[in-house]
């Protein structure tokens, strides 16, 4: 592809043969009006509004579709091509409601920001306007039809960019109306996007309608806590409640997109499931009480426990999405009392490669290299339940290249997938060495022992095709899903895996579980290795052991073990038998009033600041887009309290970014980089078992807890009739505030240092 | 010099037959060229002689367009006839389709000989119903005798045609959207470029012409492109198919010389119905402006002489409009039309027909106000050539025609609420 | 996409009807599943009565293994599939110019007149339904009105009738 010059509005500028206008103009930026240009959508020229005065063409041509040419002249602005837009913008309004008062739209529409450029003041339109019945299509996107203007935006990108076409255009003419089969719900776990892509209000997100006007809101950068990805989201509030989640545009990572659970998952910290004071369990009951009280009866009994029963029977268990802060904090506390029963891996169920482990696990290549990928293997996974944004990227790929899979029960993908290998999960293993014995078939120079070791292997046509594809070509990677971790042989898997990309030549990716895997590695929050993969010369137990042998004690930072961990039924066991359990949580309600002792409450993930470091071991920090409810606090601050209170070294950190910095420190001065080195096994495994796969909406706690996620079609997976007629209750009360209000602390330090808490927002 | 070319069979009883279109000469075109591999590039250059312009509407220069395919690109290519006639006023594909059915399937084996496309489908429009029976017999009968499928005659070269069916839709007649219809969408037009001939049917390379152009092809072959020039005028070579409609005597499909004075046609056709004064005529199908009587009688039937005069020969449409008509009420009817027909995807084209629409059925309801006619006017022009396709140009052209010549009687009407057309009557 | 349920596809369309889409399908390259669309809309409307309902459109996306909304798309856009029922019996009557010109107006006034029906209503008996069509590619023959796949062409009230009267209709 060479390049052209072009003059546009009399700028000279370079550009790339075959690109249309408008994309040398946008790169220049120099707008041109637009509806149904979208630069992640196919070109469909149908809105005619960005009609611009190109030499020597005597219409007006569309710049989305005209391809530049050497010396073209574009005019933007000239009587030919303004008249040509006010002329669109005309007919665009006349059958449009022209209600912007009460639209949600209002004040971020691009229909009226092109209007106020272009459009008559007076209509001369006096003929009856078009009105289009309203049409349901689930909990999470309200419709207002009557608004459409037909830019198909909508139904483009689940054509083009998910691969589900759910939305359509039916009827003709002026008859058009766009909509789902019927009344269908939506299904697709991305559909959110269309709210963004809608130009105009007929399209809107149905958990924020009339919530907030565009311009009432402020914007906080976040990060999204859902998957491995580090999805880049914007959070919108007003007077401290969260109103709505929206991208963040980052090429490299979620380009301009988000899942619905990034986008709306933020219903659970909103609502009345919050806990708002700190409680503590007394003769069964529950009490409120302050932070005072609280903090320090739970440092009384991790002390007393610690005397009578030995530090070694007091553990912590860590969300994978808890923040690297919160994560380093709470292992530093739980090592400073004298235990190293700390692990963030709860659906972990085969710990026998830990050691070998890299730094942390992840992927070998960038989240944007997937799109270009002309082999793709994938392992165990299933993306559009797991990291539904890798999903589309990788379905890009299928434009070009090929993807494989090899995996355990149903996975239904949205992208052509051959060979599609599915088997049960205790056939995973065959399956993954019959590729490697096909790579060595097809390799020369495989060590003795290795052949030695696939000698009575044979493998399928599926298998060397998989093989030959990996190899053959230069722009090829494998990866094994999250839930292949959940596999009892997962260490064995990982070896397979990595063989396969090492006699392949293709790239190892491994995707992990929550938003913070990595950064639970490199904090620390593990039994057997300290911050930044420093050998521990103790290895305390890990989620496994703590949970099916019991402890006297558990610290529960920010999780529900008995619905997040792959020991359901162990962990009711062991939390209800145990002496003591701390619960920093932001939730009320949940089975954990049955086993905890105390609740802390904690900040939501719009509430706090923190670093989440994504599956590439990119480090994104964010602050906290609005305040706490009630008294919860920021998790980082209850550690750093409690960490002084049980007079430990090391808790005297301000802010997050000290935190932050502290672990940095500690990461970036490691020599040893730590590359995970699989040793090869003395004899190949067979068998294994894999949990069922829960729906993608029952994954983690905010999403349980998200009315609108729950009833979507995605959530009735796994409908949980009582569950969701409990969300329907609560959360259509007004919110109940406790009676009991909180005492204020004098001026003892323990008092101080709860009264850190106060501090209105999070640094 | 009548029903030289298309219409060849009709003097024939069941001129549909195989053996009926053998008598004339049929299929002898296609054996040479199996037998003799005749160069494509001889076989376009007689077309290029020919001046044969597409007959779809647009007028096309049919040798270049089959020039344009991508002959030496390896892969599927495809031909497809566009049986869609849904040009108000035009009638003559279905004629072919009825009377002579070979000679399309003959016109077709040549073009994908010449394009080296192997596949053919016919579009034709979901109403026809007799066209498609007479057109899946006449497949039947050419299978049958060899002359299609696969290494056809021991030549070494394939071609099958199907006939495809549409379901309703006057769009589906534009090629684009043709194409989308026949991949078993709407028929919604794509944007161009890319064209059909780098981007058509199924992504690969296709041809699309008009029954009547194809149709043409065999004879042009036969006796020459100079030989079927000369039947015309320099430039508008050939016989052409018009289909005479409205207030005349002999409404039918006439295949006469280009170039030939429109009072002669009007004279084969038998004259005006009830010998009442010619008013105006629509002369190329309902997109093309109408043209006065004063005008019309001075001009010859062909693209240049019709363009010259500010309208179309189009599909060859002729609509003969009588004194007494009512000029509002054609318009009226004319932009209900495109306003029923828009596909949807183009805001103007969209939105702009069914306002002119819905101001010329108010003026008619005697609700006008004497500003709409500049709107109507400036509706018009801001549809014409801001659309993907052509409708919007179907639907605004002729707009102008009607308040060019005839202003006076929309004036009418808003002014008086009465029909100019009665109130001159009555004052006579 | 597809849930394909055997049993109400063939309750759905019958053997014969899916022999006819599989004659429509063998026209078209083999990987391709949408262009078989319109001939089975088609195919299943003339099996049921003239029109198509809401599982009829299913049933054949999900013979062809197409979304749903593939084919609600096409159903919608084309004029000859009616997604409510009609008659029996549906008179497509042109208005389009050269039959306007030619007195469809009066045809369209006798048919209404005779059916006691207005244009775009069903009689009450099911029988017949009145549609006002676009140019029909028959203006030679101006005025003219399809039914029961045959057009009828130089249009006269009294051809009407007996036109009438050969599908049945006694009123
Ligand atoms: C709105 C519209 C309707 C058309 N309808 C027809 C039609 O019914 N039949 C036809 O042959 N061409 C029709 N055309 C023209 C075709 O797009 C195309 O130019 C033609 O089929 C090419 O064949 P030709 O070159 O042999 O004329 C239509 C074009 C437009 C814009
Ligand atoms: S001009 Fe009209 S018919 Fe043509 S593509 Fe645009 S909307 Fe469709
Ligand atoms: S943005 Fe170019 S036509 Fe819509």
């Amino acid at each position: 592809m060479g390049t052209v010059t072009i003059e546009i509005d009399g700028v000279s500028l370079e550009a790339e043969t075959g690109s249309m206008i408008i994309e040398i103009a946008d790169d220049a930026g120099m707008h041109i009006p637009r509806f149904c240009y979208h630069k992640k959508l196919s070109v469909a020229a149908n809105c005619r509004m960005c009609l611009v005065d190109v030499s020597n063409s005597p219409k007006a041509v569309p710049a989305c579709a005209t391809p530049v040419a050497d010396g073209m002249k574009v005019l933007t602005n000239s009587t030919k091509a303004r008249i040509a837009q006010k002329s669109v913008m005309e007919f665009l309004l006349i059958n449009h409601p022209l209600d912007c008062p009460i639209c949600d739209q209002g004040g971020e529409c691009e229909l009226q920001d092109v209007a106020l450029g272009f459009g008559n003041d007076v209509s001369r339109f006096t003929e009856g306007k078009r009105v289009v019945q309203d049409k349901n299509i689930g909990p999470l996107i309200e419709t207002d039809m009557t608004r459409c203007i037909h830019c198909t935006r909508c139904v483009r990108f689940g054509t083009e960019v998910v691969g589900m076409r759910e939305m359509g255009a039916t009827g003709r003419g002026e008859h058009m109306e766009i909509g789902t089969y019927i009344e269908k719900s939506i299904e697709s776990e991305v559909s959110g996007n269309i709210i963004d892509l809608c130009p105009v209000g007929a399209l809107t997100a149905k958990p924020s309608r009339y919530k907030a006007r565009a311009w009432e809101m402020q914007s906080t950068a976040g990060v999204s806590p859902h998957d491995c990805l580090g999805t880049n989201i914007e959070i919108h509030h007003r007077r401290g409640e969260v109103i709505r989640v929206v991208p963040r545009e980052n090429e490299k990572i979620n380009e301009v997109w988000i899942s619905d659970r990034d986008r709306f998952s933020y219903q659970s910290v909103t609502d009345s499931e919050r806990l708002t004071q700190p409680k503590i369990k007394k003769d069964g009951q529950w009490q409120t009480c302050d932070w005072e009280t609280a903090l320090t009866h739970v440092c009384d009994q991790l002390n007393n426990i610690k005397q009578s029963e030995g530090v070694e029977n007091i553990g912590a268990l860590i969300s994978p999405s808890a923040t690297l802060e919160e994560m380093y904090l709470t292992q530093k506390l739980m090592r400073g009392l004298g235990s190293h029963n700390i692990d963030h891996r709860l659906r972990q169920v085969d710990f026998s490669s830990q050691f070998e482990a890299p730094m942390f696990p992840g992927m070998e290549f960038d989240i944007d290299a997937l799109e270009d990928m002309d082999a793709t293997l994938l392992i165990d996974a299933d993306l559009r339940r797991e990291q539904p944004l890798l999903a589309l990227r990788l379905r890009k790929s299928t434009r070009h290249g090929r993807v494989m899979s090899v995996h355990s029960g149903e996975v239904e993908n949205n992208f052509k997938v051959s060979p599609n290998v599915s088997v049960p999960a205790s056939d995973l293993l065959a399956q993954l060495q019959g590729i490697v014995a096909a790579l060595i078939e097809q390799h020369k120079e495989v060590s003795a022992e290795l052949t030695e070791l696939f000698v009575d292997i044979k493998p399928t046509p599926d298998q060397q095709t998989i093989a030959s594809e990996l190899r053959i070509n230069d722009n090829a990677c494998l990866l094994v899903g999250q839930s292949a971790l959940e596999h009892s042989k997962s260490s064995h898997i990982r070896w397979l895996a990595k063989t396969i990309s090492d006699l392949s030549g293709c790239a190892f990716g491994e995707l992990t579980a929550g938003a913070n895997t990595a950064g639970g590695y490199i904090a620390g929050a593990l039994p057997h290795r300290l911050s930044a993969a420093e050998e521990s010369n103790i290895c305390g137990w890990n989620t496994q052991q703590m949970l099916q042998k019991g402890l006297s004690a558990y610290l529960l930072m920010n999780t529900e073990p008995e619905l997040d961990s792959s020991y359901r039924d162990a962990a009711r066991v062991s939390l209800l038998k145990s002496k003591f359990v701390v619960m920093m949580t932001p939730f009320a309600k949940g089975e954990f009033l049955d086993y905890a002792d105390v609740l802390l409450p904690i900040a939501g993930f719009t509430e706090t600041s923190g670093t989440f470091i994504n599956v590439c071991g990119e480090w994104q920090s964010f602050t906290a887009a609005v305040k706490a409810k009630g008294e919860a606090r920021p998790a980082w601050k209850v550690l750093r309290v409690l960490g002084n209170l049980l007079e430990l070294d090391g808790f005297d950190y301000v802010s997050s970014q000290e935190i932050n910095a502290a672990v940095k420190e500690r990461f970036e001065s490691t020599t040893d980089a730590r590359v995970g080195h699989f040793q090869r096994p003395d004899s190949l495994e067979s068998g294994g078992e894999k949990p069922r796969p829960l729906s993608m909406y029952d994954m983690d706690s905010l999403t349980r807890r998200s009315l609108c996620l729950q009833m979507s079609v995605q959530g009735q997976d796994n409908w949980r009739r009582d569950q969701i007629e409990h969300l329907v209750a609560s959360q259509s009360l007004p919110e109940t505030e406790s009676p009991d209000s909180l005492i204020n602390l004098s001026a003892s330090s323990a008092e101080s240092e709860t009264a850190s808490l106060q501090e209105s927002s999070d640094a | 010099m009548a029903n030289e070319v298309c219409f060849r069979t009709m003097h024939l009883d069941e001129p549909w037959t195989l053996e009926a279109y053998k008598s004339v000469g049929g299929y002898k075109v296609w054996r040479d060229i199996l037998k003799n591999k005749t160069p494509a590039n001889d076989i376009i250059e007689q077309l290029k002689t020919s001046a044969l312009r597409g007959r779809g509407g647009a007028g096309f220069p049919t040798g270049l367009k089959w020039s344009f395919m991508p002959r030496g690109m390896p892969g599927q290519k495809y031909v497809v006839c566009n049986s869609d006639e849904g040009e108000p006023g035009t009638f003559k594909d279905r004629d072919i389709l009825r009377f002579n059915p070979h000679q399309l399937i003959e016109g077709m084996a040549i073009g994908g000989y010449v394009m080296t496309a192997t596949v053919g489908y016919n579009y034709m429009r979901g109403e026809f119903y007799e066209p498609f029976a007479r057109m899946e017999q006449a497949l039947k009968e050419a299978y049958d005798e060899g002359l299609l499928g696969k290494n056809i005659l021991d030549s070494g070269i394939d071609f099958d045609l199907y006939n495809h069916m549409g379901a309703g839709a006057y769009i589906c007649g534009e090629e684009t959207a043709l194409i989308e219809s026949l991949e078993g969408k709407k028929g919604q037009p794509r944007f161009k470029p890319p064209f059909p001939a780098n981007y058509g049917v199924f992504g690969r390379p296709t041809n699309v012409n008009n029954t009547e152009s194809y149709a043409s092809v065999p004879v042009i072959l036969q006796h020459g492109g100079q030989w079927f020039l000369d039947l015309g005028i320099p430039n508008n070579g050939g016989t052409k198919i018009f289909s005479v409609s409205g207030h005349i005597k002999q409404p039918g499909n006439y295949e006469v010389a280009m170039g030939m004075p429109f009072k002669d046609l009007l004279q084969q056709c038998g004259g005006m119905r009830g010998d009442k004064p010619l008013k105006a005529v629509i002369p190329g199908g309902s997109s093309s402006p109408v043209l006065p009587a004063s005008v019309m009688m001075d001009i010859t039937m062909d693209y240049d002489a019709i363009g010259k005069a500010g309208s179309m020969v189009g599909s060859g449409a002729v609509m003969v409009i009588e004194e007494g008509t009512c000029m509002v009420e054609l318009a009226a009817r004319t932009a209900h039309f495109y306003y029923e027909e828009s596909c949807g995807q183009c805001t103007p084209c969209r939105e702009g027909t069914g306002w002119m629409s819905r101001v010329l059925h108010r003026i008619l309801d005697g609700e006008g106000k004497i500003e709409d006619l500049d709107n109507l006017q400036d509706i018009a022009d801001n549809i014409m050539g801001r659309t993907i396709c052509a409708l919007g140009d179907a639907a605004a052209m002729p707009m102008g025609g009607f308040l060019k010549h005839y202003k006076h009687e929309f004036e009418h009407m808003i002014r008086t609420g009465r029909r100019w057309v009665d109130d001159q009557q009555n004052a006579a | 996409m597809s849930s394909e349920d055997p049993k109400r596809l063939t309750t759905m369309i019958s053997a014969k009807a899916i022999e006819e889409i599989e004659h429509w399908r063998s026209k078209y390259p083999a990987d391709r599943k949408r262009p078989p669309i319109i001939a089975a809309l088609k195919v299943v409307q003339a099996e049921n009565e003239n029109w198509l309902s809401e599982e009829h459109m299913k049933a054949v996306a999900d013979y062809l293994d197409v979304p749903h909304i593939a084919v609600f798309e096409v159903a919608t856009f084309y004029t000859m599939f009616h997604l409510k029922p009609v008659g029996k019996n549906v008179i497509s009557v042109c208005t389009n110019l050269s039959c306007m010109m030619c007195g469809s107006d009066k045809i369209v006034e006798h048919l209404q007149s005779r059916l006691g029906i207005k244009l775009g209503e069903t009689t009450s008996d099911g029988q017949f339904s009145l549609k006002e069509v676009e140019c029909m590619a028959a203006c030679g023959g101006a005025p003219m009105l399809e039914a029961s796949e045959i057009y009828h062409e130089n249009l006269t009230p009294e051809k009407v009738d007996s036109i009438l009267n050969d599908l049945g209709w006694e009123a």
